[in-house]
């Protein structure tokens, strides 16, 4: 177990590399120079390499980025382009913002999508198991900004239950979670449903069935362990998608988030925030498959000692 | 000599016929097990419904896309105007008629060309192994480790936004998940028997892969290939959403449903129809390769 988790922690330096070099050539690919972006297009040229020395710019690209590496090893990615405050001062409550929000989805997408799951295996055919799955593709195939559009103009327009934007208290949170959640529990729940019908299918569970067990018993301690593996695979995808999601969310409730923040700064040209920005966002996620890969490998060795 | 010239000619349209009929049988053996599968049916009737609309549909729609009308502005569903106008008294029914071929037009290209970048080098990756597929499956292991939009949107950032760039940066998205499917089903078929033969009888390895495995690895490309055109739509109009996609005045779905937020307070239904024609598209390929995946998946039968 150690030696699998030390192997898949070495697997990871080459790709967190490949994600730095490709988030640091983001500043150096654009087009125009980033000093003259900093100084303003009238900036006479002694400004702008003036700033080209303090942000070190003038220095050769290898050095660039070993400087790049050494301080985003730090958390320190400089300074925005456009507030001048330092980029991980104005990065971090948004990401606790962000990161909340896509665990309160998550957590809703897993509630749901099992549930829906287990109702739909356990009854296949019926007009429940019908009606959940027609629900699930509806729920898969709707853009979430859509949803949260028009979530928020019944809910919080026409109704007035909810504020229609904003984030903190509960009644801020439903729509966006909802929002947010809903293609994850879909997926979710076709997940859940496919790989319950597998394992009802399976001998030993005929097994269970012809000691007597009752049938509640037989779902739920014999088949859902077992169907709950490759659940768990998708359920480490899905915690990525919602880090993405949460920028179309954010956007349509006025979040002050992390996605919102990078959209804004992309249409600002103002680079080290976004660089930041995406270079965590790829980074969690990268250390969320990780501990999706150890709990796959360790539910799977639990299994065949049982 | 002439003889051999015949000889010689005899062998290549032998080649041609066999390499025709294996593509062909395939594809005469994959209508078939679509034909008998409902689900994948209708989701093939529903893509090309929306395909003929999206061809057709601009030369019959009376009024134009673009037509400012401000007498009529943010005027709900009518007989004339049947899902409204918006905020320049534009025809929402027009625009959505204009723009479903936009939106459909990016899903398809970006997939089509992620597709075949993937294919290739998950073929390479597959058919080669060693140290040629570490590199390239690492390299795809970064790729795929920027989540969802957020590959798309490291790259507008840099480009600029265009419905050429969202174009590009759909299809980086879509490689490396090519990519993997493909070198899976690449290594399950290279070890075959037939291709062992092949391979004694001095078969070039372009011949191999283009002719005996290419073929034989369509079925789990084109599932893909459908469901990976749902979520590039997805991300396309998404992206116009943000603003960071097609630009005003297109009527590119996405872009017109971000023209619609601004008005949900007194007029929902500009965003409503929009975002239920995005949502038609995706149903349509995601039931598509749903129906295909049963039908082509062997295990199922």
């Amino acid at each position: 177990m150690v030696k699998f988790i030390v192997r898949r922690l070495l697997q990871l330096i080459p790709v967190l590399l490949g994600v730095t070099i490709i988030v640091f050539s983001l500043m150096h690919l654009t087009p125009g120079n980033p000093a003259q972006i900093i100084a303003g297009e009238s900036a006479t040229p002694e400004t702008v390499a003036q700033i080209e020395k303090r942000l070190g710019l003038d220095e050769p690209i290898p050095v660039q980025f070993f400087h790049f590496v050494k301080d985003a090893a730090t958390f320190d990615f400089g300074n925005s382009w456009r507030t001048s405050l330092p980029v991980s001062t104005e990065l971090w409550p948004k990401f606790w913002v962000t990161l909340e929000l896509a665990i309160y989805s998550m957590i809703f997408s897993i509630v749901f999508g099992m549930a829906a799951g287990i109702i739909s295996a356990v009854r296949q055919y019926s007009w429940a198991d019908v009606s959940v799955m027609l629900i699930a593709l509806f729920g898969l195939s709707m853009p979430n900004f859509w949803l949260g559009l028009m979530l928020m103009q019944w809910f919080s327009i026409n109704l007035g239950w909810f504020p229609p934007t904003g984030w903190g208290s509960a009644s801020q949170i439903l729509l966006p979670v909802i929002t947010l959640g809903t293609s994850g529990a879909a997926v979710i729940a076709r997940m859940t449903r496919s790989s319950m019908l597998d394992v009802i299918s399976q001998d030993y569970i005929r097994t269970a069935r012809a000691k007597g067990l009752k049938e509640r018993v037989i779902t739920y301690r014999h088949a859902l362990k077992n169907a709950l593996i490759p659940v768990v695979t998708v359920i480490g995808l899905q915690f990525g998608g919602l880090l993405a999601g949460a920028v179309l969310t954010e956007s349509v409730f006025s979040i002050n988030g992390m996605g919102k923040l990078i959209v804004d700064r992309i249409l600002a040209r103002d680079f080290p925030v976004v660089q930041a920005g995406i270079l965590v966002i790829a980074v969690v996620f990268v250390f969320i498959n990780l501990l999706v890969d150890i709990s796959y490998k360790f539910l799977n060795k639990r299994i065949d000692m049982d | 000599m002439s003889s051999q010239q015949s000889q010689q000619d005899k062998e290549y349209l032998a080649e041609q016929s066999t390499k025709g009929s294996l593509f062909w049988n395939n594809f005469k053996e994959f209508y078939k097990r679509l034909a008998k599968n409902k689900t994948a049916l209708i989701g093939g009737y529903l893509i090309l419904f929306l395909i003929i609309v999206a061809i057709v549909g601009p030369y019959i729609t009376t009024t134009d896309p673009s037509q400012v009308d401000y007498a009529v502005k943010l005027e709900g569903p009518s007989a004339e105007h049947w899902f409204g106008t918006d905020h320049h008294g534009r025809d929402i029914f027009t625009r959505i008629i204009h723009g479903l071929g936009i939106t459909m037009i990016i899903g398809v290209a970006s997939t089509i060309l992620g597709g075949i970048v993937g294919i290739l080098l998950g073929i390479i990756s597959g058919y080669y192994g060693g140290r040629i597929d570490t590199i390239i499956m690492r390299f795809m292991d970064i790729l795929l480790a920027f989540p969802g939009i957020l590959l798309a949107l490291a790259l507008i950032s840099i480009l600029g936004a265009s419905r050429q760039n969202v174009i590009i940066a759909i299809a980086l998205f879509a490689v490396p998940t090519f990519a993997r499917i493909v070198r899976g089903s690449t290594l399950s078929v290279k070890n075959l028997e037939y291709i062992d033969a092949m391979k004694a009888l001095g078969a070039s390895d372009i011949r191999i892969i283009s002719l005996h495995i290419l073929p034989n690895i369509l079925s789990p490309i084109i599932v893909q290939g459908s469901v990976f055109i749902a979520s590039a739509v997805l991300s396309a109009s998404g992206l116009s959403f943000l603003g960071l996609g097609e630009q005003p005045p297109s009527p590119e779905l996405g872009a017109l449903l971000s023209d619609g937020r601004d008005f949900i307070w007194d007029a929902g239904h500009i965003a409503f129809f929009p975002g239920l024609f995005i949502m038609l598209i995706v149903l349509a390929f995601n039931v598509f390769g749903d129906g295909l995946r049963d039908a082509l998946d062997p295990k199922m039968k």
